[in-house]
């Protein structure tokens, strides 16, 4: 399970304030800490408040800062192509781009891009339409990007669909279909492209949200989720995700588990 | 249309073990399946040891005593004459400390253990009796007496990997790790030790093997998946494995009967050899690293077949 750690988010107080007052600290402890609770990468988003035009620098300015606290890889999350172009130029390794949607104008924007920087790409299953009701739909939608990276030179290892989870409790019919895209998307190319979720989204405004979010994890992995969007601050999140990959014989059993899960 | 050759990326390796006082033998080390030289590196050939024992077998058949005529009950002149064999290291194995034979002092198996050291220029495997209490005491004794001899030392199990594990750490030992055929355990078996902060790659993975006929199938599936975890990134299965191929081949039925008794199935020194040379070079496939056998004329055969299959592959 490829775990990327979601804390570095604009949408946190913390990470917020340190954007505003430019003080590095909050972003290299959650770097560093995420690092510790075996994240693969780290999500890096300047949050809403940031305005467009400054997205560049802070973006850039985020990056920087969370790699020099963590031997980590950026997963570099906005909707301002401006703001992931500029997070990539000064990443070291091999970045992640979140993210594309399946509407042309966006894949012709950031497909190309995670070609150019040897970049792994999220692609939504949704379009300017919003987000698919059914699976098939869902599916139809993951299709396009597929072509596209397939006409860009982006392998399907470096591609990440995302079925788009909704919250449970307005949105509860969701469930059943991302479920069921995930299977498919298994399906749509050889090799297959793979799969990650913002996991959080399941249960927001909803009560007892890390059990929904781990219990929703768990089964999304059973039909093919290869990655996740998520707190990896979440003890328990771990040790499901480290039983689950046992119980889907992705690690060899030992008595020890938990912990090898959580070796570096 | 042009063929594509099919290249697994792998994205981890077996370790490399060393051993001897001159570092002079490497084992493990693979970044690929056995002998796929075509998408990974095989640095080091399989290590053939052959063994020695500290007290003269009385069970074994009259074929595989010949070659060691006049030195059974001489430890020292028999590992002199396994490297004369070309045996790539010495598998003593101290058989007199077992309570049912002569209940030998740890002290009396470090000066025999000591005594062979010096007389041969390869790496020392020393094996215990095989009664686990007995074999933490011994190879305590023995550890010392070879500190900076940079020796592979077992068994440990469950049940005496502490004495074993902390005589190798402050000596500078190897460990050989025993489990009977289950990867679980020898999977947690490597954590333990490892938590007593052995380094990963001074622990070679025993799975403790059946001969062929003789539930040979059972070891090479998890020594299989032990490579394919190794090659995935599990570091806890990344050790090498040694296959104790002698002890096993020469207990079968097919390499003990004489030719009179089982006229059908041919020669016995034919067949008797082929049994232990094919086990080897069936482990070798499912990514066995170290040997230990005991018929000079397998460690001859095997020789050629590994020689053979060293030769690169790559496209």
């Amino acid at each position: 399970m490829i775990l990327i750690g979601e804390r570095i988010n604009g949408m946190f107080k913390d990470i917020r304030e340190a954007i505003m007052n430019k003080d590095p600290e909050p972003v290299r402890y959650w770097a560093k800490r995420q690092y510790e609770k075996c994240a693969t990468y780290l999500d890096v988003n300047t949050g809403p408040t940031v305005e467009k035009e400054d997205q560049p620098a802070i973006m850039e300015w985020l990056v920087k800062t969370a790699q020099e606290a963590a031997p980590l890889p950026c997963c570099i999350d906005s909707t301002n192509p401006d703001a992931i172009e500029a997070g990539l130029k000064v990443h070291q390794g091999k970045a992640m781009i979140n993210s594309t949607t399946a509407d042309q104008w966006k894949m012709d924007i950031y497909i190309p891009m995670a070609a150019k920087y040897n970049a792994a790409i999220i692609g939504l299953a949704m379009n300017e339409k919003g987000v698919p009701k059914s699976a098939s739909d869902r599916i139809a939608l993951a299709m396009e990007i597929v072509v596209n990276c397939d006409m860009n030179g982006v392998p399907m290892e470096d591609l990440y669909i995302d079925p788009l989870m909704l919250p449970c409790n307005v949105a509860q019919e969701h469930g059943v279909e991302v479920l069921e895209t995930l299977r498919q998307i298994k399906t749509l190319a050889d090799p297959a492209p793979r799969t990650t979720m913002g996991l959080s989204n399941a249960s927001q405004r909803c009560t007892n949200r890390h059990l929904i979010n781990r219990t929703f994890l768990i089964m999304s992995m059973a039909n093919g989720l290869d990655s996740a969007i998520a707190d990896v601050d979440d003890d328990e999140l771990l040790d499901a995700v480290a039983s689950a990959n046992i119980l889907l014989n992705k690690e060899i059993y030992c008595d020890s588990f938990l912990k090898t899960f959580r070796a570096r | 249309m042009a063929v594509t050759i099919a290249k697994e990326k792998w994205t981890s390796k077996v370790g490399e073990m060393v051993l001897g006082a001159d570092s002079s033998v490497k084992a493990g080390g693979e970044s690929t399946l056995p002998f796929l030289h075509f998408e990974g590196d095989v640095p080091n050939k399989v290590v053939l040891a052959l063994e020695v024992w500290d007290l003269e077998p009385v069970d074994w058949p009259e074929i595989l005593k010949a070659p060691f005529e006049g030195v059974l009950a001489d430890p020292v002149a028999w590992a002199k004459k396994n490297v004369e064999y070309g045996a790539d290291a010495v598998a003593l194995r101290l058989m007199s400390a077992h309570p049912d034979f002569k209940d030998a002092s740890p002290e009396d198996c470090a000066a025999t253990a000591k005594a062979v050291a010096e007389a041969v220029n390869v790496p020392l495997i020393i094996i215990g009796c095989g009664v686990e209490e007995k074999d933490a005491e011994v190879l305590e004794k023995v550890g010392e007496a070879l500190a900076g001899k940079n020796c592979l030392l077992g068994c440990a199990t469950e049940k005496n990997y502490k004495t074993i594990t902390a005589t190798a750490m402050v000596n500078g030992h190897s460990v050989v790790a025993s489990s009977p055929l289950d990867i679980n355990l020898a999977k947690q078996l490597n954590i333990l030790m490892t938590e007593m902060n052995l380094p990963t790659n001074r622990i070679a993975i025993d799975p403790l093997v059946g001969a062929l006929g003789y539930g040979i199938e059972y070891a090479y599936s998890i020594m299989e998946r032990a490579r394919m975890g190794a090659l995935m990134g599990d570091k806890m299965l990344a050790m090498p494995v040694i296959c104790f191929v002698g002890q096993e081949a020469w207990k079968a039925k097919e390499a003990k009967s004489p030719d009179d008794e089982s006229p059908e199935w041919g020669a016995q020194e034919r067949r008797a050899i082929l049994w232990e040379v094919l086990t080897t070079t069936t482990f070798a496939q499912a990514g066995g690293s170290i040997f230990v056998l005991r018929h000079p004329e397998t460690v001859k055969q095997v020789k050629v077949h590994v020689d053979k299959m060293m030769e690169s592959n790559a496209y």
